[in-house]
């Protein structure tokens, strides 16, 4: 809570400096600069997105290049999510033709990653990704929803969910994964046999097949690739009034502690388990699968019995409660680190009655087993994500802190 | 009420041989289908527990992930939950109400107004999926199927 005051005047300057990388549509050559004064904070807003349908989503814009060229393309409209890692983009938001990635008999590798919503399928292409004044070169991403790739293998989509595949599917013109680990599904995805859990897919033109894929060629959170400001990100975003507001401005900062810009203060280091998840207790449980999710539009948590909130008439998605219920939550990470979490929520219904607002901080809903502290926890907080194995003054990754 | 079970467990017998790459048994199957299935599946069964009013199989997938089902005295699996790194396969654990999840979870989009956790609940069939890669967790019920008695908050 004491972060606020400051919070504030960094978006101030956050918002100036990088509005010129925001606004602009097209990219100019960059000679490289000391790390110093490398430029390492772009500008995020919350609004209903590309698709005009989204609340509490974290908009913002990516350059991607075909690699060691200056044949770039800025894309706007990406979700910014610290639940997942690696970027995606939809195919039919690609103008440039970026290259296929391919197995060792040279057919093509195909991604299918799994959401707590559903999955995306599409190829893994090549890119040169450039946010803010930070460049992360060579990066395998994945161009969603490739027509090239129209046949999803059914063990994709028994995945769970349905295909995010389209812009009215996945209301995002992409989605940027800067979470907590280098890539999308770690050592579990190079492994051979029954214990593959299939994200990666060979697909000659017979049919594709589930492949054992190493880390280094999985899809990659383009900040460690970074040649700095690359242990982390940090994201600050202002707060938010009972109501919710039209939209938000904020920022997105690469690296922790690199630059005077973007140091912990006096925030908290929580580090989390290997997967990427920390304690909390709330409503008298103890929930050891919690995450800080940008990508999440609410707070998800418990049922409608723990709670006491009873789920909207029209939707299991949200809670509607006859009016504001105030939750204390108790934070604690695998380092034994506490904070007191508290949070409202209010009936979703009333809310999104206000069909002008995108912005609501006392959204939310139930969830089965985890605590999914989503994009209204950073209304009002500098959260910071550090990448497992990466360095910082605060310890090394993987951990959340503020 | 016995016909209509006995209709269900026709339509997950029915699943099964439509998807030989059989992973656990199948929501509204019946418990018989559990132990051979187990054995296609390369998972390992962790306990069988008991309670006045249900049996829970709990399985291991091969890529981690716990897997309960839910077994009424009358031998239906009336529920199924998972908790693990991935997204078990849900074509199979949800057997003949696959499609009808689907269905239902496309329907719902609409309403999420963006990304979270699902939660489908078409008046047949309940299911709740969160978490990200690494760690997932879910549940699928058919609360018609639920025995008397059985609190929402036993199946987890």
């Amino acid at each position: 809570m004491t972060a606020i005051r400051p919070a504030f005047l960094a978006l101030a300057l956050a918002g100036a400096q990088s509005t010129p990388q925001c606004g602009s549509s097209s990219t100019t050559p960059t000679t490289p600069t000391p790390s110093t004064t490398t430029l390492n904070m772009q500008s995020v807003v919350v609004n209903s997105g590309p698709n005009n349908d989204y609340v509490n989503g974290l908009f913002t814009s990516v350059t991607v290049c075909v690699p060691g060229t200056s044949t770039c393309q800025t894309i706007g409209g990406i979700l910014v999510d610290t639940g997942s890692s690696g970027l995606r983009v939809l195919s039919s938001a690609l103008t440039i033709n970026l290259p296929q990635q391919s197995a060792s008999d040279g057919s093509p590798i195909v991604e299918c990653a799994q959401f707590q919503d559903g999955f995306t399928w599409g190829p893994v292409r090549t890119a040169d990704v450039k946010l803010a004044g930070e460049q992360a070169s060579g990066v395998p991403m994945q161009a969603i929803g490739s027509p090239s790739f129209a046949t999803i293998p059914s063990g994709c989509s028994s995945s769970g969910g349905t295909a995010e595949n389209s812009l009215d599917t996945l209301s995002a013109n992409g989605i940027l994964g800067v979470g907590l680990f280098r890539d999308d599904c770690g050592a579990a995805c190079a492994s051979s046999g029954s214990s593959n859990p299939g994200f990666y897919y060979s697909c000659p033109s017979s049919g594709c097949r589930i492949i054992a894929q190493a880390p280094a060629n999985q899809l990659q959170n383009p900040v460690w690739m970074f040649a700095s400001d690359n242990n982390g990100v940090m994201i600050q975003l202002p707060s938010v009034a009972s109501g919710g507001t039209a939209s938000l401005t904020g920022s997105l900062t690469f690296g922790i502690g690199t630059q005077s810009n973007n140091g912990l203060g006096s925030a908290k280091v929580f580090t989390t388990d290997a997967a990427g998840n920390f304690t909390t207790v709330l409503s008298g449980q103890s929930l050891g699968s919690s995450f800080i999710d940008s990508g999440s539009n609410g707070f998800f948590f418990l049922d409608s019995t723990a709670t006491g909130l009873p789920l909207c008439p029209d939707t299991a998605d949200f809670y509607c409660p006859s009016s504001s219920k105030a939750f204390s939550a108790t934070a604690r990470g695998a380092n034994g680190t506490t904070a007191t979490i508290n949070f409202s929520i209010d009936n979703a219904d009333t809310l999104l009655r206000a069909v002008r607002f995108s912005v609501f901080g006392e959204l939310g809903g139930p969830n089965a087993g985890n605590v999914d502290f989503g994009l209204p926890f950073f209304y009002g907080r500098t959260v910071f994500t550090a990448i497992e194995g990466q360095s910082t003054a605060g310890g090394n990754g993987p951990y959340w802190a503020y | 009420m016995r016909g209509r079970v006995h209709r269900l467990t026709v339509a997950a017998l029915v699943a099964f041989a439509c998807f030989p790459r059989a992973a656990s048994a199948t929501l509204g199957g019946d418990a018989s289908s559990i132990d051979a299935d187990r054995v296609r599946m390369q998972g390992a069964l962790l306990r069988i527990s008991r309670t006045d009013t249900f049996t829970v199989h709990e399985i291991q997938s091969a890529t981690g992930t716990a897997i309960r089902q839910y077994v009424s005295p009358s031998g239906t699996v009336f529920a199924v939950t998972w908790q693990g790194p991935w997204m078990p396969d849900l074509r199979q654990l949800l057997g003949a109400y696959f499609d009808r999840f689907q269905r239902a979870a496309a329907a719902s989009r609409r309403s999420r107004r963006g990304h979270g956790p699902l939660n489908v609940d078409d008046g047949e069939i309940v299911v709740q999926v969160g978490g990200h890669a690494r760690a997932f967790a879910g549940v699928a019920k058919v609360p018609r199927l639920v025995p008397a008695g059985v609190r929402a908050d036993a199946i987890r």
